[in-house]
This record gives C-alpha cells, sequence and structure tokens, in this order.
C-alpha cells in the first residue's frame, strides 16, 4: 500500500482524511485507486493534478513507479508563465 | 482620397512614396517600405520601439506623418551597419548580453547611437536620462547601460 | 533524467561560458521577423470591435452595413463560431464574446477589409444592441452576497453554500494545528495586504497572420509562448484537426506568461476561412491592456505568530484573488508558494478564485506567487523588526532546507533557500551605511519550476557541423543555452552547433515556453538527443574498426576505442564519422521526445534600498541585489539577465503599475503613459549573485531560472520603504500619494 498525502480541499472529498493508502505500483495505478476508493476526488482528479513522488513533480507520466516507502503528495496541477 | 507623393532618402537612398495623409512615418517605413526593423509598441510615443532619426534627430516615427519625411534624411535601424561591419554598438549589445526578446533593441540601438553623436562621454545618468523614452521590459536596462556606457569608452579610445 | 554524478566535479567547456547569442545579428539589425513584421500575397487586414461596457448582455449584432462597405472581405461575430469543446469554451468566449460582454474591451465583433483605413470604418458600422448589467472590479466585493454575476452554476463543489455565485473554487494547504502554535507565540501579527492588478508589459503586441482554406487546411504565423498550444487550441475551437493546421512562432517579443493563451488566433483563421485570404491581426496597445494579460489583484489575510527568539510558531493565510471574467486565477500557485520557504510546524494557506468583470488574467511570471509573498514577507519583516532582531537572520532560522516538509506537501530534496540567505548576509550590500530617509528591505520569493512535453532533434550536416530543432520560442536566448548544451555534450565548438525553432509540422508535441521549463527540459532533451547521435557514431566507428559498438566511447568530439582490450585505433572525431555517415548507414541523428518530470524548484533573496521623499512620497531605487540558486547556469549572461528582468519587473508592480477602472469599471489607463512600467532613469545597476545548488533531476543541474526572480522584490521593496518611511505599508502600488498619505496618517 502507498500512502498519499492530500491537501487540504483535497481532504473534503476523501471524508475528511488528510492521508489515504491506495494499492498501486505506478502513478497511473494511484490515480485509479484514488478515484475508485474516492468518488469524491473524482472532480479534483479530472481536473487534473500534479503528484510530488519523494520530492520530485511529476504531471502525467503514468508508468512512473512508487514504492510503498515512496512519499507521495497530490498537488494542484502547477500552471506557469 | 488622393494619396500624397513624397521624395526622401532613407538609410543614404533616394526613396520616393506613395501615402495617405494620415499615416504615420511608421505605418510608411513598416507597411510601405518593408523596412519593419523598426518596431510599433505603443503607437502612442510612449515606448520608443520605433525611433529613428531624422535629419538626425531622435523622433519616434509613430508620432511623425509619413508626409512629412518629404526632402528629410531617415535613419532606422537597417542603416546602423555599414555592410557586413556591425555599428559598435550593435556589437557591444551582442556581447554584453544586453537583449533578450529584442523588440526593443532597434529603437534603443538608434536612441543610443543618436545619444554617443551628441556625447561621446554621457555619465550613467545621462544614459539613463536619454533612454528614459524607450522601453524594456526584459532586462531591467542594466546589460543595456553597461554595453551604451562601455562602446562610448571604445569610442573614445579609438578617436 | 538524474544528474550525471560526475557532474559535481566536471569540468565544464560551454556550459557556464558568455558566448554571443546566435541570434545576436538578427536582433540587433531589424532583420529578426517578430509578430507583425511578415506579409502574405492578396493579405487583408483584421480589426476587432470591443466592448465598451464592462458588464452588458449582447442582444443583437447588426453587421450588414459593414458587409456591405467597399473593400470588406469578412465580418466574423461569436455566431460564426460552433460549440467549443468544454477545455476551450472560456478561451473562445474570451476571444469573442458570446451572450454577454464580461469587460472593458471584450471582443463582440471582427472585420477583415483591404485595408486598416477601411477596417476601422466598417467597424463604426457595426452596431451592436447592448443591456448594459451592473458591473464588478474588485475582488472583495466581488465576493460579498448581492455583488453583479458574471456567471451561473459555474461554482466547483469546493464552495461552501451560500457564498456570492463570482466565488469559483476553494482551496487549502498545510500542515499541523494553526491554533496550538498561534499559542505558542510571543507575538501574533494580523494584516491585510492588497495588490493591484498588474500586466506583463512585453512590448510587442500580440500580432498573427492566418491563412485558412475551404478544405480544412490551415497555416499560422504568430508571436506566441507555444506555438503547439496554439495549434490545439485553435484546431479545437475551429474544429480543425491538429495534423492540418501548421503554425509557426514569429521571434517573441516578451511574453512573461501573457502569451501563454490565444487572443486573437482562432479568430484570424476565422476571418481569413471566410474571406479566402490570408488576415493579418495586430493588437494596439490598448487593445493589450483592455483585453489580454493582467494578473489578479488580490486581497490577502496573514496571521503569523513568532517567538521572541523569531521561531515561528504558526503561519496563516487567506488568499483572495480575482482572475477576471473567467474562472482560474492563480490563487491556487499563491497559496501553494506563500510559505514554501519556510519550515513550519504549523502552518496553512486558504485561497479563493473569484471572478470579476475584468480581462481574463493571464499567467504572468510565476503566477500567483509574488502577491502571496509579498504579503507573508512583510508580515515577517515586521514581526522580526518588532522583536529587533536580523531579519536575514529570522529568515535563516525557520528557513526551509533539505528534508523540510514543505508547506504545500511534499518533503523538500537538496535546495538552495538558506545559500540564498547566507550569501545575503555576507554581502557588502547587507552593511552599507544608509543615508536620512533610506531604507533596506530583504524579502525570499520562491518557485516550483516545470518541465513536460518537448521534442528535440540533432542531425549531423556531412560536413560534420550540428542542427538543433526544438519547439520553444526562443524567448531570452534560449537557442544560445541549447546550442552550448548540443555542443558540450558533443564535444564540439559552440559555432559548429545552430538551433532553430521549428514549427508545428516538423516536430511533436511541445508545451508551452512556461514555468521556467526551457533550459530545464528542453536542454535536457537536447542533451539526450546528443547521447543518442553519441551513441550512433561510436556504432559507426565500430563497423570501421570491427569492434564491438560496446567498446566505443565518445571522447572530446571523437569516437575513441574504450580501453585497451577495444584495440588500438586513432579516434575518429565527429566530422570525420559524418564525411562517411552514406557508407556506415545513411545520415547520422539523435532525437528525444520526452515529458520531462524533475524540475527543481527555485529560492532567492532579494536586498534593495530605497530612499523616499517625506514631502511628496515618492520612492527611489538606490541599490539592488538579487541572490539566487541556478542549479547551473548554462549562460551567465542570460541567467543575470533572467534575475535583473524580473527584479524591476517586481519593483514596477512594487510603485507604480495598477489596473485603475472607473465605478462603470471602464479601464482608466490603457497605454503606456499612465500604466507605467519602469523606465532606465528610474533605476540603479541591479546586482547579481548566481548560486549553484545542482538539480538533482537533471543531467549538468540546471534548475529553471526566470520566475523566482519576480517573487521577492514587491515585499523587498515594501520592506525597505516601510523601513525609509517609518511607517508599514500594506498596499501595492506604493505610489506616491500612497506614500504619502501613510507618512502623513503615521506622523
Amino acid at each position: 500500500m502507498v500512502r498519499v498525502r492530500l491537501w487540504g480541499s483535497l481532504a473534503d472529498g476523501a471524508e475528511g482524511q488528510r492521508e489515504v493508502e491506495i494499492e498501486a505500483g505506478n502513478l497511473r495505478e494511484l490515480l485509479d485507486g484514488l478515484g475508485r476508493d474516492y468518488p469524491g476526488l473524482r472532480p479534483e482528479l479530472e481536473r487534473g493534478i500534479s503528484v510530488s513522488i519523494d520530492g520530485r513533480v511529476y504531471n502525467d507520466s503514468w508508468f512512473t513507479p512508487i514504492s510503498e516507502q515512496s512519499e507521495v503528495v497530490l498537488l494542484k496541477r502547477l500552471k506557469g508563465g | 482620397m488622393t494619396q500624397i507623393h513624397v521624395t526622401t532618402r532613407i538609410n543614404g537612398d533616394a526613396t520616393e512614396f506613395l501615402c495617405e495623409a494620415e499615416e504615420t512615418l511608421l505605418d510608411v517605413l513598416r507597411d510601405r517600405l518593408g523596412l519593419t526593423g523598426t518596431k510599433e509598441g505603443c503607437g502612442t510615443g510612449d515606448c520608443g520601439a520605433c525611433s529613428v532619426l531624422v535629419d538626425g534627430r531622435l523622433v519616434c516615427s509613430c508620432l511623425m506623418l509619413g508626409a512629412e519625411a518629404e526632402g528629410r534624411e531617415v535613419s532606422t535601424i537597417e542603416g546602423m551597419a555599414n555592410g557586413d561591419r556591425l555599428h559598435p554598438l550593435q556589437q557591444k549589445f551582442i556581447e554584453k548580453a544586453a537583449l533578450q526578446c529584442g523588440i526593443c533593441t532597434p529603437g534603443i540601438l538608434m536612441a543610443a547611437k543618436s545619444l554617443l553623436e551628441h556625447n561621446p562621454d554621457p555619465s550613467e545618468e545621462e544614459v539613463r536620462y536619454w533612454l528614459a523614452g524607450n522601453l524594456c521590459r526584459c532586462t531591467g536596462y542594466d546589460k543595456i547601460i553597461r554595453a551604451v556606457m562601455e562602446t562610448a569608452a571604445d569610442l573614445r579610445r579609438a578617436s | 533524467m538524474a544528474l550525471d554524478q560526475s557532474s559535481k566535479t566536471r569540468v565544464f567547456k560551454v556550459v557556464g561560458t558568455r558566448p554571443d547569442r546566435p541570434d545576436g545579428i538578427d536582433k540587433v539589425t531589424g532583420r529578426a521577423r517578430f509578430g507583425a513584421d511578415v506579409v502574405a500575397p492578396g493579405m487583408l487586414t483584421g480589426r476587432i470591435l470591443r466592448s465598451p461596457h464592462a458588464h452588458a448582455r449582447i442582444i443583437g449584432i447588426d453587421t450588414s452595413k459593414a458587409e456591405a462597405l467597399a473593400g470588406v472581405k469578412a465580418v466574423v461575430t461569436r455566431a460564426d463560431f460552433g460549440d467549443a469543446p468544454d477545455h476551450v469554451a472560456d478561451i473562445l468566449d474570451n476571444c469573442m464574446a458570446g451572450a454577454k460582454a464580461l469587460y472593458d474591451g471584450h471582443a463582440v465583433a471582427a472585420v477583415a477589409a483591404v485595408s486598416a483605413a477601411v477596417a476601422r470604418k466598417a467597424l463604426r458600422l457595426i452596431e451592436v444592441d447592448y443591456e448594459v448589467l451592473a458591473s464588478v472590479t474588485d475582488v472583495d466585493a466581488a465576493m460579498q452576497p448581492g455583488a453583479p454575476l458574471l456567471h451561473e452554476g459555474r461554482q466547483q463543489e469546493t464552495v461552501p453554500h451560500g457564498m456570492s455565485g463570482n466565488v469559483m473554487s476553494r482551496v487549502e494547504f498545510g500542515h499541523g494545528d494553526i491554533e496550538a502554535g498561534l499559542k505558542q507565540a510571543d507575538r501574533v501579527l494580523s494584516r491585510t495586504y492588497r495588490t493591484a492588478a498588474t500586466h506583463q508589459g512585453y512590448i510587442e503586441p500580440h500580432a498573427c497572420l492566418a491563412t485558412m482554406g475551404p478544405d480544412g487546411k490551415g497555416d499560422l504565423w504568430v508571436c506566441t509562448q507555444g506555438h503547439y498550444m496554439v495549434r490545439n487550441t485553435c484546431a479545437a475551437i475551429l474544429g480543425l484537426e491538429q495534423g492540418q493546421l501548421r503554425v509557426t512562432a514569429s521571434e517573441i517579443g516578451g511574453g512573461f506568461g501573457g502569451k501563454t493563451t490565444v487572443f486573437l488566433e482562432p479568430v484570424a483563421l476565422m476571418l481569413s476561412k471566410k474571406a479566402g485570404r490570408p488576415v493579418k491581426l495586430v493588437m494596439s496597445r490598448s487593445e493589450v491592456l483592455r483585453a489580454t494579460g493582467p494578473t489578479s489583484s488580490t486581497s490577502i489575510d496573514v496571521k503569523i505568530g513568532m517567538k521572541k527568539d523569531g521561531r515561528i510558531t504558526a503561519a496563516f493565510a487567506e488568499l483572495r484573488y480575482q482572475g477576471g471574467a473567467y474562472p482560474g486565477s492563480p490563487v491556487d500557485m499563491g497559496s501553494m508558494s506563500a510559505f514554501a520557504p519556510y519550515d513550519l510546524e504549523n502552518v496553512k494557506t486558504v485561497g479563493w478564485d473569484v471572478v470579476t468583470n475584468r480581462p481574463k488574467a493571464a499567467a504572468y511570471r510565476a503566477p500567483g506567487a509574488p502577491m502571496a509573498a509579498y504579503a507573508v514577507e512583510s508580515a515577517i519583516d515586521e514581526l522580526a523588526k518588532g522583536f529587533d532582531l536580523d531579519p536575514l537572520e529570522v529568515r535563516l532560522m525557520n528557513g526551509a532546507d533539505e528534508g523540510t516538509l514543505a508547506s504545500y506537501g511534499p518533503t523538500y530534496p537538496a535546495i538552495g533557500l538558506k545559500a540564498t540567505l547566507k550569501a545575503a548576509k555576507a554581502h557588502p550590500h547587507w552593511t552599507a551605511p544608509l543615508g536620512k530617509n533610506q531604507g533596506r528591505g530583504v524579502a525570499c520569493g520562491f518557485w516550483f519550476n516545470f518541465g513536460g512535453d518537448t521534442c528535440v532533434s540533432l542531425n549531423v550536416t556531412p560536413d560534420g557541423t550540428v542542427t538543433v530543432s526544438e519547439g520553444n520560442p526562443d524567448i531570452g536566448g534560449s537557442r544560445a543555452s541549447m546550442t552550448m548544451m548540443a555542443a558540450e555534450e558533443l564535444g564540439i565548438p559552440y559555432d559548429q552547433v545552430r538551433t532553430i525553432i521549428a514549427d508545428t509540422g516538423s516536430l511533436g508535441q511541445n508545451d508551452v515556453t512556461d514555468g521556467s521549463r526551457v533550459t530545464f527540459a528542453v536542454g535536457l532533451a537536447t542533451i539526450e538527443a546528443a547521447r543518442a547521435a553519441k551513441r550512433e557514431m561510436c556504432k559507426r566507428a565500430a563497423m570501421i574498426w570491427g569492434i564491438d559498438a560496446e567498446a566505443v566511447e565518445w571522447v572530446d568530439g571523437a569516437a575513441c576505442p574504450a580501453g585497451p582490450n577495444a584495440g588500438k585505433f586513432p579516434p575518429m572525431t565527429l566530422k570525420e564519422i559524418a564525411a562517411i555517415a552514406s557508407n556506415t548507414g545513411g545520415p547520422v541523428a539523435g532525437h528525444c521526445e520526452v515529458m520531462a518530470e524533475g524540475a527543481g524548484v527555485s529560492f532567492a533573496t532579494h536586498m534593495v534600498d530605497v530612499e523616499v521623499d517625506p514631502e511628496t512620497g515618492a520612492t527611489k531605487i538606490l541599490r539592488y541585489t538579487v541572490f539566487q540558486d541556478a542549479g547551473k547556469a548554462v549562460h551567465p549572461s542570460y541567467v543575470e539577465g533572467q534575475f535583473q528582468g524580473g527584479a524591476v519587473q517586481g519593483i514596477g508592480w512594487a510603485l507604480n503599475e495598477e489596473y485603475i477602472h472607473d465605478k462603470d469599471g471602464i479601464l482608466q489607463n490603457p497605454g503606456f503613459l499612465d500604466y507605467r512600467i519602469p523606465v532606465a532613469s528610474d533605476l540603479p545597476m541591479i546586482d547579481t549573485v548566481i548560486l549553484e545548488i545542482p538539480n538533482p533531476g537533471h543531467p549538468y543541474g540546471v534548475r529553471g531560472v526566470g520566475e523566482t526572480s519576480i517573487v521577492p522584490p514587491l515585499a523587498a521593496v515594501c520592506n525597505a520603504v516601510s523601513a525609509a518611511a517609518g511607517v508599514r505599508l500594506t498596499q501595492l502600488p506604493m505610489s506616491p500619494p500612497r506614500v504619502l498619505a501613510a507618512i502623513q496618517a503615521g506622523g
């Protein structure tokens, strides 16, 4: 199981939990698992998010491996100038 | 509408063109003569991107009518280099990274050239005030001011 | 792609030097072609009619008189566009109003005619029937119940019931327990800060030249930060296939985030399609200010608790950003970045995205971050001064480091914040004497930095020179950086590489030039493309030598046998391999297509001295020094240039720049005379100190540098002005009347 930290307002979509556990070996499984186990997260997932894995931010790379020891944090999708 | 026939010299070449009465010199340069090195940033004389020299005087070409070029000598950025020899200011701007996006660069070079023709030994403050009518949004002006000061010093040493 | 293990000890030959940029001569001679600098045979001139009202229902538009005018070849309104897919619906509505005009300057119709004079005349003949509605431009007013509403049914599920329909979404970040933390504090400071909307202020107005045939094939020449984005957006809006629309990026005369979306392009394509001729559309400066850009105006509450020794016990901020007429202000990134420089046990930010009757906010250099940093860094400064503590020491004591749990969630890898603070403390600027009415301010700033989709194609010519094709417009010298990284990797001289910006038909998808991503992501792809070419060249040398390709390595621009067991062969240079390419399998190339992830975050500390005239309230910047982590500075002159340019944009934001609307929501200063960006005589030299803490996610350690530099200056200048004036300022811009009023009220 991977432990995933959610930003504050995202926790509202996960029954108030700031940290959830998902069975996932990569980013795609993580995103699928979050939407499956926490339907309240789906609107935000559909709007697009970024994911920090061990301090590095990923946007789209589904097959980025995630281990059980990884620090995984969901972030608002980053937009730049 | 009858167009106005204008005879002038641009970068040393005898040039004739027709223009509407309300057309600016900037419009004529860019749209009728294909001299697009002179840029339009505002059209109201506030940014200096359209700076050219008319009879040796620095003007915003967006504030002058094309018809007013009759009988004058107009210098634009396209005439600044001498063949394949860059003007020392042009060379220095490249060496000192005094441009980023480059849109203000032609106007700033024309203004700086005019400054050095008037004042071969300007202080930093004089350079800053002379160029105060030329907006640059990329560089913070630091490298531009340094490039102009260094070119002035080089030219003084060479003369 | 990870940092090369050898990079800490590596001696770079090209990276870190300061060669002339490859597009320099074009740009100093007027030869470089920007957005408005091209013509096409049979080209028409386009013009756009804009709403004179800040908020109005469009009852009807009668274009018949304009269409009948001699020389008019096409008139376009929203009725010419079909329903756009959801992801571009707001963009289309912003390019051409539908049911309502939502801000002063909102496009309502467009014409294409044989000349600008005819086009202008045609605009005057278009009759628009408006029902003028009440408008709102202030963020706090827009959040009040009963405020005029721009949209219906657009609120996200994150907004609590009962709030104004102009509040589009809410975000919250942080960790720990704010109330418990505040209880431990010796002082709790609560302040509200306000910042005005400011424009990116690029000197080149938006411009494009569109050619669209009845067969669904189109060509577009455009000044943009991302021509692939332009292609994809226009194709979606116009119902075209992406592959049938070829977009070529012109040289770009500044962007700063403001050219990361479309304004004119779909309209130009539609005009061209209707007219059957190429159409050029160029904005005037007033159109740029009324209808493009700006960033949010904001209203921010900060509450910070501090111990007497300077330790922050809790930090809270509530941020309200209006993003103009559509959802999507950068409040989420403001909320994430607000406390990013600090290692805090208890931290929380709440952000509100609000719509108002202003132009739709576009990204502006580190979108959302400068305002948040302004509020937070002002509060920290005030607290530190209240306890008579050194503001740099307080920041060092609370500063984030490797292993810090960032306020926005992740744990930091190696970062450079403390290095910038220590460099600031050690710099002679910090201890230089100040005179009467003078003050010094410092502030820190943070930006995330991005990666993204990137393609680079590197080709070796038969004579052994190298061309690099990349897909990101060169906004401030990036051709030079790519050329340098290719030359470094291949071991050949800089002047034997030429980098071009390819059109959308020549490479795969490339994300926009934004988020300080280019030197990092395109650089990474350039290095990888060069490595692929090197592998191929090693293979060719192995064929010639009759040994295994694995037994060949690339050293100093040549293939060499790897070790004594590989055999004794003289090195084959790139030139020699290129010369026999046709005999050994064909042309040599390397390419890289990648979703670049792993951009390293960046931090800066700025220090500024100002003098405030107590009689007029006018501020003069006396001295300015930027300390920023660049990871690895590829071309230091252009890194310095980014530092200096960002600092000066921030100075403008702090002191002069401001969107001013009247009570009816009409913009009062749509020109460079009244919207005053800094000029040369306003400024001193901007000193820079480049720090290099390698980014673990890039082979050379490169971090983006473009955006972080605009984050600290708002607060740094405010802290300096407050010190000089002897009174705390809490609203930007700190224009002379505002400073004078504060001095008089404080005295």
